[in-house]
């Protein structure tokens, strides 16, 4: 069984390779050789998780160890899988959710002359992202983590002829760049103070280490885990982001890759539960990004990017949840999984919805749609209820955990943390019911677009539709299935652990408050966008709207504070190395030259004076041999 | 006593006469086989100079290009059974009565300048490069070298076709000279050695078909120079033997060691006197520097090489300084190791100023042969760098620098003769402005060629310098690599600079043209690359071989 590991993998890195190698050739046939592949992947995940399930719970980890990658003496580095629960998990998200947006970007990407490229890129994001889950140490996770980087990159900026596109993707890129120098740090930290790079070894010797190195360790991984999850401060670039083709949005902005910092705090738990200071920290930015996506979700009129803010937001619940250790670490997972289904199911949504409107996203141009495109209205509508947590859908339950386990962190802490994911839980219910109104219910805003083309609503073709239903059901049932009988918890606990803490409230009055604050947010939301009609044109609305519509000001304050300073640094730098470091270069060499005009006129041409050099040479060799010999 | 010496020599020479005893008369033991790369290379010399005399003038050149390659490859051949035959390492030993010795270095510096010699005469051969005079095709050697530049019968030897055949088997004598070399193992042997191989040396120098008067000029200062150095290592000689009472190496080394066993009664009152051993020891080692170039002994070497025809400068700058190295390190480490404390603070000063020397002095210089005539002084510092380790990973170090920095010397002067206007070679620098955009391919290959001279990683200069510098560090002589580095940190500005100028300046419109060679000048500057990327790649099998090459035998 151990030997299909590696498969996962083979199968994407080979459409990846045959798709973007093999030229116009493939054209017509390659979107369904990457999905062909991908769906293949899928199937040897199914294969392996049968399998694991048949086994007891401690023996369900293997390993493959492919060749030594690095062997030199005292540092010694793998390329080596590990699959266990939690790897499991995430390959199954991966590639399940994986192979329905390849189907879904048949038909969203039909008409677009460069798909074959496009698979290709998919191919190779999935490839990447199987390394970073399965991988059996850091320094190979890392690996994974830069492939998922690129792939975001070129699939961002894939309408590079957009400017705006091709700007979005630098600036994921660069942004990305000071989260992967944080994974690099700390792999390097681990190495100093482990000796290796491998999980076993390094979360094993975690007792043994001060808690000063694991701190430094922990903040160079949270680093690394907010530039990848769009957490606070790092989170600028994932709103730029959505001028990627949707499908890229959902599976990669929405689904999976961004949930990859989750993923690598929660596989570090070890680390993280030995150091409380990292762990404090872990909490704080999931609180601050969990408040700061969903203002920001409230503000947006472009439906992807209201749908960008909400993602923020829900990994900011699941950081959180990771930061409150084993109370919280099959609860982060659990509410990653459900959030895979319906924020994914809402992309396509979202993007079958453009699919009909000429490609429009100003969501204040929409409405009335849903007896155009009942299909992604009511596929639309079921994630749209699964994320605010209505109860018995999947966000309810998985929610409602992280809620519970927040209050149950404990002290002043704990109310705090509770307070700020109830507050959270209706922001939420604001946004989305306001997306959900904007766009399906109300008046009909319809505006031409730029060539004066009337947009003509309709439903999408089925190879969209069959994705979004698929996802839909996932999103109704996913949480509930989890949570009965606690499967998910007893599927993850023997990897990750967990604790129940000391809730100071039951479970019930939690979902009791939960339910009340839902209702409050659903009930604003109808009263400002649902009674009266809404204006086409966006009001001006309060200063914090409009801060909020900035992204927060995010961009100004990095605009500020590091541009600027970035400027002045580097011109302060280029002057000292214009005039000292240059200075003294070129003195040396102006000296150098001087000297060497000077030398040169030594040579004068005449046999006689060379002779002269010869026998002076002779002379002082000989005395300085005598010399040594009298010293 | 001395009179009786005297005496019984008067005696003996009546007994000769009369009846002498069998048993008193040894017949020398020479191994022959042992000796047949030097027998090979003398021996078609020889054929070659009789080729003069009665082959007639028009097959003469094919004859002599024929032989002197087949002299040479088979000499290689030679060679490369001798090392086979385990005569470099477990079969070491004295041979020829005590004056050759074949050992690990020998038989790797025989090697190495065979192979040298072998491509340099590709580049002696070449006929393409100038325009064919009065329809005869000529090469880079003056028509009749004995005319007056200028004169008329000069005139007439052009017009009739002549040329300098005579380069071939002068070459062959130079290269058995350089063969015997690094291999004598007494002092006279290693001042015929030097003699047989500078004086044909002299002679090509002065044979170039342009700039004839220039090239006279150099091979007389080279001549009387190199007359001069030969003075002082023939008076060191005397001085030696007044010290030790004999010329063997061996000899020599047992009484500065204080371990010998048997005192010549006539040279009682000298022997054992350190003034003569140091005196005549720093006699010898001036000599020997002369012929590696180390400043200050070095003011004959941009001269010569700039008034010299440039295969001829190829080949002198690559082969004598394996030869002249081979002999320095011998000396060194054969006869004077129990003198290490005293030779070795000189050789520090001395290497110091030829590193510095030679890459200062070569910032300031316009012509690209005397810009190669310093960087060479330059890199003899940076060898006896090495030579100065006297520790066994310092004779392989230098070994595998000698071997790598020859080929590269061939491949750049073979380049430089490819570039000319109408005067013949453009050697001034300012004509190589724009070079890499005219001709990119010879541009790129002088670029690594230059790169190489830089030490710049992957090509073989780097692979020596490592080599050099590591053997320096660790013999002890860590100032010196240290100086070895800022050297070739002030000699990569001018190699750099050539590659600039080359490749980022605007071509001249009347700038030199690259002239296509034959196949006989590809093959040299194609073996040149081949070699330095090569070593420069994969010097690790190479490394080995000179450090299993590297062991004298005493």
């Amino acid at each position: 069984m151990e030997n299909l590991i590696a498969l996962l993998v083979a199968a994407p890195l080979l459409g990846a390779a045959v798709l973007l190698c093999g030229g116009r050739r493939l054209d017509r046939a390659g979107h369904w050789l990457g999905t062909l592949l991908a769906a293949a992947s899928f199937v040897i995940g199914v294969v392996l998780f049968l399998d694991m399930l048949g086994k007891g719970a401690e023996d369900r980890t293997l390993h493959q160890k492919l060749f030594s990658w690095i062997p030199v003496e005292g540092f010694q580095a793998d390329v080596a899988f590990q699959l266990d629960q939690l790897s499991m998990t995430f390959v199954l998200l991966i590639t399940g959710v994986g192979t329905l947006i390849h189907i879904y970007s048949i038909g969203y990407m039909a008409h677009d002359e460069r798909r074959r490229r496009f698979f290709g890129y998919l191919n190779l994001f999935l490839a990447a992202m199987l390394i970073l889950v399965i991988a059996d140490n850091y320094l190979l996770l890392y690996v994974g983590w830069e492939g998922v980087g690129l792939a975001s990159y070129l699939l961002i900026g894939f309408w590079q002829h957009k400017p705006s596109a091709a700007t979005a993707a630098k600036k994921a890129f660069l942004v990305n760049r000071v989260g992967d120098m944080g994974l690099s740090i700390a792999i390097m930290l681990m190495f100093t103070t482990f000796g290796t790079f491998a999980f076993g070894p390094v979360l094993e010797a975690t007792g043994q280490t001060s808690e000063g190195k694991l701190t430094a360790i922990g903040l160079m991984l949270l680093l690394a885990a907010c530039g990848k999850s769009a957490q606070v401060p790092l989170q600028s670039w994932l709103g730029d982001a959505m001028e990627g083709p949707t499908p890229v949005s959902a599976l990669i902005h929405a689904a999976t890759m961004v949930t990859a910092g989750v993923y690598l705090i929660v596989r570090s738990g070890a680390i993280f539960n030995a150091a409380p200071d990292a762990q404090l920290v872990v909490v704080v930015v999931g609180a601050v990004t969990l408040l700061f996506g969903a203002i920001v979700g409230c503000a947006k009129d472009d439906i992807k990017k209201a749908l960008a803010g909400s993602t923020m937001s829900q990994i900011g619940y699941m950081i959180l949840a990771a930061g409150l250790g084993p109370i919280g670490y099959v609860f982060a997972i659990m509410h990653l999984v459900t959030h895979g289904f319906f924020k994914a199911g809402l992309f396509l949504g979202a993007g079958s919805v453009m699919h009909g409107m000429n490609d429009e996203v100003d969501m204040r141009k929409f409405g009335g749609l849903r007896k155009y495109m009942p299909v992604t209205f009511i596929t639309f509508g079921l994630g749209y209820l699964a994320i605010i947590g209505f109860p018995g859908l999947s966000g309810f339950f998985s929610k409602d955990k992280i809620i519970e386990a927040a209050f149950a962190k404990g002290g002043t802490e704990g109310w705090i943390l509770g307070a700020v994911t109830l507050l959270g839980a209706a922001i939420t219910a604001f946004y989305m019911t306001r997306v959900m109104l904007l766009t399906f219910f109300g008046e009909k805003r319809w505006q031409p677009d730029a060539e004066g083309h009337e947009p003509h609503p309709h439903e999408s073709p089925k190879s969209m539709t069959i994705p979004m239903i698929v996802l839909a059901f996932g999103s109704v049932f996913a949480g509930g299935f989890f949570s009965i009988g606690d499967r998910f918890l007893n599927w993850l606990e023997p990897v990750t652990g967990h604790s129940h803490g000391h809730a100071p409230v039951s479970a019930t009055t939690v979902t009791a408050a939960t339910m009340v604050v839902l209702v409050i947010g659903v009930a604003i939301a109808w009263a400002m966008y649902g009674r009266k009609p809404v204006p086409v044109v966006a009001p001006r609305g309060s200063l914090l709207t409009r801060a909020a519509r900035r992204d927060l000001l995010q961009d100004d304050f990095n605009h500020v504070v590091l541009v600027r300073g970035g400027e002045h640094l580097t011109r302060s730098l280029v002057y000292v190395d214009h005039t000292l470091v240059d200075g003294v270069v070129n003195g040396t060499a102006a000296s150098m030259g001087g000297l060497s005009g000077r030398l040169r006129k030594l040579q004068n041409g005449y046999a006689r004076s060379y002779a002269v050099s010869m026998f002076g040479g002779t002379a002082v060799l000989i005395a300085a041999t005598l010399l040594m010999r009298a010293v | 006593m001395s009179a009786t010496a005297v005496h019984s020599l008067w005696t003996t020479a009546g007994g000769m006469a009369s009846a002498a005893p069998a048993e008193k008369f040894k017949a020398p033991v020479i191994e022959y086989t042992q000796l047949t790369p030097v027998l090979i290379v003398i021996g078609v010399a020889v054929v070659g100079v009789l080729v003069e005399a009665f082959v007639p003038r028009r097959a003469r050149y094919y004859t002599q290009v024929f032989l002197a390659v087949v002299a040479l490859a088979a000499a290689f051949a030679a060679v490369v059974g001798l090392a086979a035959g385990g005569y470099g390492t477990t079969k070491a030993h004295i041979a020829a009565m005590g004056a050759i010795a074949i050992d690990g270095p020998t038989l790797f510096l025989q090697g190495t300048i065979l192979l040298t010699a072998l491509v340099a005469v590709f580049t002696f051969a070449e006929r393409r490069l100038d325009p064919a005079s009065h329809g005869n095709q000529v090469d880079s050697f003056a028509a009749q070298a004995a005319s007056v530049p200028g004169s008329d019968s000069e005139k007439a030897a052009v017009r009739a076709g002549f040329t300098t055949t005579e380069v071939f088997p002068l070459v062959l004598f130079s290269v058995a000279g350089m063969l015997v070399f690094p291999a004598a193992n007494d002092l006279l042997t290693l001042f015929v050695a030097l003699e047989v191989f500078s004086l044909p040396l002299y002679l090509l120098c002065a044979v170039a078909r342009r700039k004839r008067l220039m090239s006279q000029e150099a091979a007389v200062k080279y001549f009387l120079l190199g007359a001069f150095s030969s003075a002082f290592l023939l008076f060191g000689i005397a001085l030696l033997y007044g010290y030790a009472g004999s010329v063997s190496y061996a000899a020599i080394a047992h009484v500065v060691d204080g371990s010998v066993t048997q005192i010549d009664p006539a040279l009682a009152d000298t022997m054992g006197n350190d003034a003569l051993l140091l005196i005549g020891g720093a006699m010898i080692l001036t000599g020997l520097l002369f012929k590696v170039g180390a400043v200050p002994f070095h003011m004959w070497t941009p001269d010569v090489y700039q008034g010299a025809p440039t295969p001829v400068t190829g080949f002198m700058a690559a082969a004598t300084k394996v030869a002249a190295f081979g002999a320095l390190l011998r000396l060194l480490y054969v006869v004077l190791p129990g003198l290490a404390w005293d030779w070795r603070p000189v050789m520090w000063a001395v290497a110091i100023v030829t590193m510095l020397g030679g890459a200062i002095v070569a910032i300031t210089q316009t012509d690209i042969k005397r810009l190669l005539a310093y960087s060479s002084i330059a890199h003899a510092g940076f060898i006896l760098a090495g030579v100065i380790a006297t520790t066994p990973d310092g004779i392989s170090s230098v070994l595998f620098y000698l071997g790598a920095y020859s080929f590269v010397t061939v491949g750049a002067f073979a380049v430089v003769t490819l570039v000319r206007d109408a005067g013949g070679e453009a050697t001034h620098l300012s004509k190589w402005a724009g070079l890499g955009r005219r001709s990119p391919l010879v541009a790129a290959v002088f670029a690594v060629f230059l790169l190489a001279f830089a030490g710049i990683p992957l090509t073989s200069g780097f692979a020596g310098k490592f080599a050099v510098f590591k053997a320096a560090a660790e013999g002890g002589a860590g100032g010196l690599v240290v100086v070895g580095v800022i050297s070739s940190a002030i000699a990569a500005f001018f190699y750099i600079r050539v590659i600039v100028l080359m490749f980022f300046s605007e071509p001249k419109a009347d700038g030199p043209t690259v002239a296509v060679p034959s196949p006989l000048t590809m093959t040299t500057i194609a073996v040149g690359v081949a070699v330095t990327l090569v070593l420069g790649l994969a010097p690790q099998y190479f490394l080995d071989l000179a450090g299993q090459a590297g062991v004298f035998v005493r």
